[in-house]
């Protein structure tokens, strides 16, 4: 089991320097000058160079790659080209926001795939089941930034229940922040909901098949009880593994999300990074988000070790 | 019975939900009225977030837009009708010989650091464009030879020849005046001696300002007003149907209107701007060289289905690279009317006539809307034309504008008077090289007024007939905000909103 642990921890930090080099990489190539964006359309060609200067962009490219690794290292990220301001801040502040939804969002999926995912299972030949498993099936081909529209039209325009767009964080005032986070939530959560529910379905499903749970049964149990006793542990793993690769889906859909609702979170830093060329803003952000998805296929590794005892001693 | 369990469950779930819902709408209606945060408070919808609040090292028309005329003031400032007015200065003088000009100031302004503005400041303001702006504008200050504090109140300008441009820049950012305290941090904190004080910077989400009751001037009616940026036009829209802002700055999808036009909750206001859609034509390649095939161009286009297509009708014609609010305007529209067998038969002349453009646009709204229209008309006289969709501001920048790699293209121009800008200059991205415009243009800009609207008038004409570029259409003034919001700009044609005007 140690073994296992450094060789996930070997293979998460190997993931962490390869990608570093990628996203350094793909910021040194993309097209458009940071100096120039910031300068403007007249520009002269002096001013452009001298600002580049300034920037540290004149350097030779491995150094502005290990400067950057050093500063990352050290907690720094840097600061930005355009605003001046310090990045670390700015990307810990939008992170909060995003995780917010992102959290939110996923309990949101979870609490409807589970006990939908279940019963369609269960109820796989009737009616009830079939009905269930269409709807999900809508839900997958509806994108998080369709579903969000449609919520705002209805329950912002129409109803005037719930704020059509925003953000307050929750210590300035929690009520205004619950309502703002009810329907970018939603719309994430909705969608990767009904995604969850097919794999909760096809593994519940599968488990309903084995023999240990028929095996159950014969000793007296109910079937609510065989399943919940011996069958959703095992259900479980591969539910988590999807749930992980969900996880950056929704970190991905929160970008999205974050400009339908006007929502100042990562996903907004980063596209605004991209436009006025920040680069090293981009760079971080985009670091950030890696870390974040290297992190949670790690944790899930992890976590298939607790749930299934057999991985224990590969 | 297992299928009771299940079914009970997520009912119970589904309750929960519905009764989520309904708490939160029952919070939110109270906060939902037309005035979000009070009658003394203000919310306006704007598009394009700064990305710094120092306009001296960072372009973009979104920091002089927050900033200009509300928490820094220029010298003298442009009043609705576009005429040179006094604000900092109370009036000015100018030498027979047009070069010295020399301004009394108002002997009761003060920055919000609490320090006196003064003559000295003027010149620390006009000096430091030289020594420490890095933005192109700065070249705006290049023929200030000198400036000098006669006293307290009393600023001297030297200029190194007449230049009726350099007072007008003077109410541009250019003309900004900044305290000689240098205590404040540009980028994050900016201080000056207008009416609002900068109090709060939310990035990625809203400026918010509030009075400066120790303002010189006639103070404004609002104690607080919030810039909040929205990227997306229907999110805007909401924003102002769900009672979030009371003012959407620019309607950014013209066909969106209806939707407020109907409602007597709102009042829309349609007016002008200094944003002139241009089709612009790289002059330096060997195909623009024929006059025949930019006339061709320009008759091949039949602008008024062209706007009601892609801009639901709303904007100006202009024919010409000036809009109506500057003195020396035109109607130049019929200089090259639409005539689709004149332009075919041009085009046969020149040579040009199956051959295929580059039409490489930026991705703003309005370009890539009005480049399929154009491509489709042009294609009609006889040209072939490919669309490259470049990504605005970075990649448009570099390809468009800093390196000409384009055949034709479609930009706003959005900054005032800048005619001269354009095309005056045969290094800027439209290559056009005319000496007989460059000579009009430096008459206007040494004579008296009289000589330069006379003069510019010309240089407009000339563009036209010469047809150095195609222009679209003027952009419009939408706003939308709430029937009880006044002091609204009819037209935009500063680069600065003007926030003390507004009352309630």
């Amino acid at each position: 089991m140690i073994l296992r642990l450094i060789e996930r921890t070997g293979v998460f930090l190997v993931s962490l320097a390869v990608s570093s080099v990628l996203v350094f990489a793909f910021m040194a190539v993309l097209p458009g000058d940071p100096a120039r964006v910031a300068l403007g359309v007249n520009a002269s060609d002096e001013a452009v160079a001298e600002l580049r200067r300034q920037f540290g962009l004149d350097r030779p490219l491995p150094t502005q790659y290990f400067d950057w690794l050093g500063g990352l290292l050290h907690g720094d990220l840097g600061t930005s080209y355009v605003s001046k301001a310090a990045i670390g801040p700015q990307v810990f502040d939008r992170l909060q926001v995003t995780l917010w939804l992102v959290v939110a969002g996923m309990v949101i999926a979870l609490a409807i795939a589970v006990p939908a995912g279940t019963l369609m299972a269960a109820r796989h030949r009737k009616v009830s089941g079939l009905a269930l498993s269409a709807v999900s099936q809508v839900g997958v081909a509806v994108p998080a930034f369709l579903a969000g529209i449609l919520l705002i039209v209805v329950f912002a325009v129409k109803l005037g229940w719930l704020p059509a767009n925003g953000w307050t964080p929750p210590a300035q005032d929690p009520a205004m922040f619950l309502q703002q986070l009810i329907l970018p939530a939603l719309a994430l959560g909705l969608v990767q909901g009904a995604v969850l529910t097919r794999y909760v379905r096809s593994a519940v499903l599968d488990v309903l098949r084995e023999d240990y749970l028929r095996t159950a049964r014969a000793k007296g149990l109910r079937p609510f009880q065989a399943l919940w006793k011996h069958g959703l542990r095992n259900a479980a793993v591969p539910v988590v593994t999807v749930l992980g690769l969900q996880l950056a889906t929704l970190l991905i859909g929160a970008v999205v999300v974050e400009r339908v609702f006007v929502i100042p979170g990562l996903g907004s830093l980063l596209l605004d990074g991209v436009s006025n060329r920040d680069l090293l803003l981009v760079q971080d952000v985009v670091m950030v988000l890696v870390l974040a998805v290297l992190l949670v296929n790690f944790l899930v590794d992890v976590l298939y070790v607790a749930l299934d005892p057999r991985l224990r001693t590969a | 019975m297992k299928s009771s369990i299940y079914t009970r469950a997520v009912a119970v779930l589904a309750s929960a939900a519905l009764l989520a819902v309904s708490a939160c709408s029952a919070g939110s209606s109270t906060s939902s009225g037309s005035s979000p945060g009070g009658d003394q408070n203000l919310s306006i919808g704007l598009v394009a977030e700064p990305a710094s609040l120092d306009f001296t090292t960072t372009d973009g028309a979104a920091i002089p837009q927050a900033l200009l005329g509300n928490v820094y003031e220029t010298l003298v400032k442009q009043d609705d009708s576009g005429k040179i007015v006094p604000s900092l200065a109370k009036s000015w003088t100018v030498s027979p010989d047009r070069k010295t000009y020399t301004f009394d100031l108002v002997d009761n302004a003060k920055f919000t650091n609490d320090s006196q503005f003064t003559a000295d400041d003027a010149v620390f303001s006009i000096n430091r464009v030289k020594t420490a702006w890095t933005t192109s504008l700065k070249a705006a200050m290049d023929v200030v030879t000198q400036a000098k504090a006669l006293s307290p109140t009393q600023l001297q300008v030297t200029l190194a020849r007449p230049s009726n441009d350099w007072l007008f820049r003077m109410t541009t950012r250019v003309g900004a005046m900044f305290s000689q305290r240098g205590d404040a941090a540009l980028a994050t904190s900016p201080l000056g001696t207008g009416p609002f004080k900068f109090s709060k910077w939310n990035r990625g989400d809203s400026i918010v300002m509030v009075r400066n009751d120790s303002y010189w001037g006639s103070k404004p009616f609002f104690q607080q007003i919030t810039l909040k940026y929205f990227k997306d036009a229907t999110a805007l829209n909401n924003a102002l149907l769900t009672g979030t802002i009371n003012v959407i700055s620019t309607v950014q999808a013209p066909e969106a209107l209806s939707q407020f036009t109907s409602n007597d909750k709102y009042q829309v206001i349609e007016g002008t701007t200094n944003g002139e859609v241009l089709l612009s034509f790289n002059n330096s390649l060997p195909l623009f060289k024929d006059i025949r095939t930019r006339q061709a161009i320009r008759m091949a286009i039949d602008h008024k289905a062209l706007l009601d297509t892609c801009w639901a009708g709303r904007g100006k014609l202009i024919g010409s690279m000036v809009p109506p609010t500057d003195p020396w305007y035109e109607d130049l529209t019929g200089v090259a009317p639409y005539d689709l067998a004149k332009a075919k038969s041009l085009l046969q002349a020149s040579g040009a006539a199956g051959k295929t453009l580059r039409l490489r646009l930026p991705t703003l709204p309005y370009a890539t809307s009005c480049g399929q229209v154009v491509k489709s008309q042009l294609e009609q006289a006889g040209l072939k034309v490919r669309i490259d969709q470049l990504e605005f501001p970075a990649a448009w920048l570099t390809t468009v504008f800093k390196n000409a790699d384009y055949d034709l293209s479609i930009i706003a121009h959005v900054e005032p008077r800048d005619l001269g800008a354009v095309f005056g200059n045969p290094k800027y991205y439209t290559r056009y090289d005319d000496p007989t415009l460059q000579g009009y243009l430096a008459a206007a800009d040494s004579g008296d007024e009289a000589a330069q609207v006379d003069n510019l008038k010309k240089a407009a004409r000339r563009l036209s007939e010469q047809a150095a570029g195609d222009w679209l259409f003027l952009l419009p003034n939408l706003m939308v905000a709430d029937k009880d919001i006044k002091g609204l700009p009819t037209n935009a044609i500063t680069e600065n909103f003007d926030l003390s005007k507004l009352a309630r």
